[in-house]
């Protein structure tokens, strides 16, 4: 079900180099990121986790195997694998060993804990479309969740604006690593996604101010009018680019179009270097969506939310669009009412269905493994065969299709980022913990050995959170 | 107020219904009794006229009755649903199907959400789909919005709803909101919180105090309300969370001679040995581990654990108020074993525990000889969240699983095998 379209969401962003003020031909200059990722992993003796249940992400299980972790990477995954010079060995018998868990939609760092005024930073709720804000710039890196989303085993995580408007803005893909700045948690090369949303939260925002949209059609038709604009947008932007390119007394003359941040956005989303990451409830209205991807030649990565994915799986699966979904939320509105708990195993039984587990929760993304747990025995139930070799690619292999960044890390095939995640015991289980979580080779948790200090500025030195009164 | 619910008429109709069913064994599972005898293997339970009439390991089937074998699957009493809002409230985000609150500004002890209750509500349905048998339906509170009139920082009473279709117990506690909760209906303070409710219970106990210059707090029926939890050592439940309200709290209960229950406690760990003191329980929601609020920086995984271990006695709440996702609390419950809760606890923390601490005792959270039948299948381990319900009896009958969900998937279903699901 995971199909080839990675290394086209990895190229480089090329919005237009003249969008980014760089003239020159515009295939040809990959998009320089104004705020870069500065992150890099320390360096880390290998590791050898041996003779584990090893769950690889591409859905092959290895008993009693061996994961071999070197410079950062997985090496090797089998049995006896040798030990190289200087390497940590851990004895893993009756544990298990599986990728990086990945939550595509969390908004740690845009909604932190404590959930204060002066930190609510996730919904840039002033217009319908404010495809032009990034969610990097509101992330606190403070924000104690990380923490605990990390002792469940999450490596890396999409942050997203809100669902208020029609066009939230754009995300940023961080590696669940301590920092002080986000550039510094930021996944190098990740493509950046678009997050828009239908239905009951943008026309309740901004009908509720007598604005459009006020209703579903208001919202369709703010989508549409905006893309409309961004086709002509690059029009422009194109046109510039042939006159500079023709040379001579055309190129002397041409005079860039004004830039717009907004634009500029959804230009990139029409060129196919962003990929929408959509907030939907309803199967009625993801169809509309698939439509409209259609008219105005877009792609729409994963339906967030997709409590009616189950309604519609097999046109989701023909479509090769990913359903990112709970394991039994249901009920807090009407677009969540036809919520049911098999809705990841029906979209998982589509031929080439994506199904994904996702959180939307500082709550849920620490336990995203038992989010999983329920939604197997739910299909099993149903008489679906569910191993859990194949369910777990549901938390780590198709998260991370969905998000660009599947030939870096999502499974432990040799050569990928060594994102990996050692549990107590079988990880769909309510008993289950990690006790040890690498990130690109580097044990950033172990259960055993706690931090002596909370890894949150925010947490440091807080008499509550140490003893007695 | 409690003369509406004693629902003679109702009771007995379920009854009738009940006794007319043969009698059902339930041969050779772990039977979970919640009761002095504990846990039995290889036990049996013998179900007829409604009510459990045997437990043991040596129960034989009598002449007509139904043998379901468990082949050592688990049984446990009904679970609890925990505090909020299950039977009124429909789709959160829609108003009119959301009857929690009382949104009077004004004090009003007396306010029963229970009137409300409609035990054909899908969250009812659901959750008993679930293997939960009742919750406590208890009145929420809400500031000022949009020039719209608040609630109050007493919310009113609580009951023990059954999710069997039988109409609601007798009020069991009354809600309080003390702690952050309150500020917004407290005049912005906490300390006002305590202020107001002590002018209340003042009120009460002596109605002639508020003179003719002095504004009210409470109507006629609200002051009998108030003067009867505390003459009849009604729980109170207070919902705070930091270490220091709840020592307020516990001080503010003794000057008033209240029987307090704390719900929420984020930080009740801190303060685990005045609790253990004071005979104060603890509803707490295992799963609170951030700082949600400067209420709860001290939240962490292990409070259920360290409160036992201190001898505090635990039971076990979402800290959502919306009912759709109840079922999850048996989850928390096994998230709470594995930060270091036994076990046992944890089963009781959503069964015997909560039965008692609302005066259902005699109905739900065990299973025992002479009690109504009230009691759930399962497939495995019921703290663990690949286990599902497979059989449940309550209020002496078996009750169906299904729910609209289930019509739902089975619809569905059909088109994913046909492929045809577009």
């Amino acid at each position: 079900m995971i199909g080839t379209r990675t290394a086209a969401l990895l190229r480089p962003l090329a919005i237009g180099s003249a969008l980014l003020g760089a003239p020159g031909a515009e295939a040809s200059s990959p998009w320089q990121d104004p705020y870069p990722s500065t992150y890099q992993a320390q360096t880390a003796a290998p590791v050898l986790i041996r003779g584990a249940t090893v769950l690889t992400g591409t859905g092959a299980r290895v008993d009693r195997g061996d994961v071999l972790i070197v410079e950062g990477k997985v090496a090797a995954v089998g049995h006896d694998l040798e030990v190289p010079a200087g390497a940590r060995i851990v004895d893993a018998h009756d544990r298990w060993v599986t990728p990086g868990i990945i939550d595509i939609h969390s908004h740690l760092g845009v909604y932190p804990s404590p959930s204060t005024n002066g930190n609510n930073d996730g919904n840039e709720a002033t217009s319908p479309n404010t495809a032009n804000v990034w969610a990097e710039h509101s992330v606190w890196p403070q924000d104690p969740g990380f923490f605990t989303a990390l002792a469940g085993g999450v490596t890396t995580l999409e942050i997203l604006p809100g669902s208020a408007n029609l066009f939230g803005g754009r995300s940023v893909i961080l590696k669940n690593v301590p920092a002080v700045t986000y550039q510094a948690m930021k996944f190098p090369g990740a493509p950046q996604g678009l997050k828009m949303a239908c239905g009951e939260n943008p026309k309740r925002v901004y009908g509720s101010r007598n604005m459009a949209p006020s209703t579903r059609m208001g919202d369709v038709a703010g989508y549409r009018a905006a893309w409309s604009e961004a086709e002509e947008y690059l029009r422009d932007w194109r046109a510039y680019d042939a006159k500079l390119k023709a040379g001579g007394k055309a190129a002397e003359d041409a005079k860039p179009p004004k830039r717009d941040l907004k634009l500029d956005t959804l230009a990139a989303v029409l060129k196919g270097d962003i990929a929408i990451q959509m907030h939907c409830y309803r199967a009625d209205e993801m169809a509309t969506m698939l439509d409209m991807s259609r008219e105005f030649g877009f792609r729409i990565a994963a339906f967030h939310h997709a409590v009616e994915a189950y309604k519609i799986s097999n046109l989701l699966a023909e479509r090769g669009v990913c359903a990112a979904m709970w394991a039994d939320w249901w009920g807090f509105k009407m677009e969540s009412n036809d919520g049911i708990e098999e809705n990841i195993p029906l979209v998982d039984a589509a031929p080439g269905g994506c199904a994904i587990v996702h959180s939307d929760s500082e709550e849920g993304i620490q336990r995203l493994n038992q989010e999983a747990a329920k939604a197997i025995a739910r299909g099993r139930a149903i008489g679906l065969e569910l191993p859990p070799e194949r369910a777990i690619r549901w938390l780590t292999a198709n998260p991370a299709h969905a998000l660009g960044i599947e030939s870096r890390t999502g499974t432990l095939e040799p050569g990928k980022m060594a994102d990996v995640v050692l549990w107590n015991r079988d990880p769909f289980s309510v008993y289950a913990l990690a006790d040890e979580v690498y990130i690109d080779g580097v044990l950033q948790y172990d259960r055993a050995h706690p931090p002596a200090t909370p890894r949150s500025d925010f947490m440091l030195g807080q008499p509550a959170s140490t003893g007695a009164p | 107020m409690s003369a509406r619910f004693a629902g003679a008429a109702a009771a007995l109709l379920g009854a009738a219904a009940a006794a007319a069913a043969p009698a059902v064994l339930l041969h050779d599972g772990v039977v979970h009794t919640e009761s002095a005898r504990g846990t039995l293997q290889h036990a049996s339970v013998l179900l007829s006229g409604g009510r459990v009439v045997a437990v043991g390991p040596d129960v034989a089937a009598p002449a007509g009755a139904t043998t379901i074998e468990l082949n050592g699957r688990p049984v446990t009493p009904a679970l609890f649903g925990g505090i909020g809002f299950l039977g009124v409230t429909e789709v959160s985000a829609e108003a009119p199907t959301n009857d929690g609150v009382l949104k009077l500004g004004q004090m009003r002890p007396e306010f029963e959400p229970a009137l409300a209750f409609n035990p054909d509500s899908n969250p009812v349905q659901v959750s008993r789909a679930d293997g939960i048998g009742f919750a406590l339906l208890a009145p929420g509170a809400e500031g000022v919005s949009r020039g719209a009139a608040g609630s109050s920082l007493v919310a009113g009473l609580a009951s023990i709803v059954p999710l069997d279709g039988r109409p609601p117990r007798p009020p069991a506690a009354l809600e309080v909101v003390l702690g952050s909760e309150s500020m917004h209906l407290a005049g912005e303070s906490r300390a006002g919180a305590y202020m107001l409710l002590a002018e209340a219970l003042e009120e009460a106990r002596n109605p002639a105090a508020a003179t003719t210059t002095d504004a009210k707090l409470l109507s006629a029926a609200g002051r009998r309300v108030l003067k009867a939890v505390v003459a009849e050592q009604k729980p109170v439940i207070v919902e705070l969370d930091r270490a220091a309200d709840i020592r307020a709290a516990l001080e503010f209960a003794a000057r008033e001679r209240l029987k307090l229950i704390v719900r929420g406690g984020a930080e009740a760990w801190r303060v685990a040995p005045q609790l253990k003191r004071a005979g104060v329980p603890v509803v707490l929601d295992p799963l609170d581990d951030l700082p949600d609020s400067f209420d709860q920086v001290g939240a962490t995984l292990e409070n259920a654990a360290r409160l036992h271990a201190a001898g505090v006695t635990i039971a076990f709440s979402l800290r959502t108020e919306e009912p759709h996702n109840v079922r999850k609390l048996r989850q928390a419950a096994g998230i709470a074993v594995a930060h270091g809760l036994p076990w046992p606890a944890a089963l009781a923390a959503i069964t015997s525990v909560p039965a008692k601490l609302f005066r259902a005792g005699g109905e739900f959270g065990s299973i025992e000889v002479g009690r109504p039948a009230s009691l759930v299948v399962w497939s495995g381990d019921p703290l663990e969240v690949t286990s599902l319900a497979q059989l449940a009896w309550l209020g002496g009958g078996r009750v169906s699983l299904a729910s609209r969900q289930t019509a739902l998937r089975d619809r569905y279903l059909e088109k994913v095998r046909a492929g045809t699901a577009r």
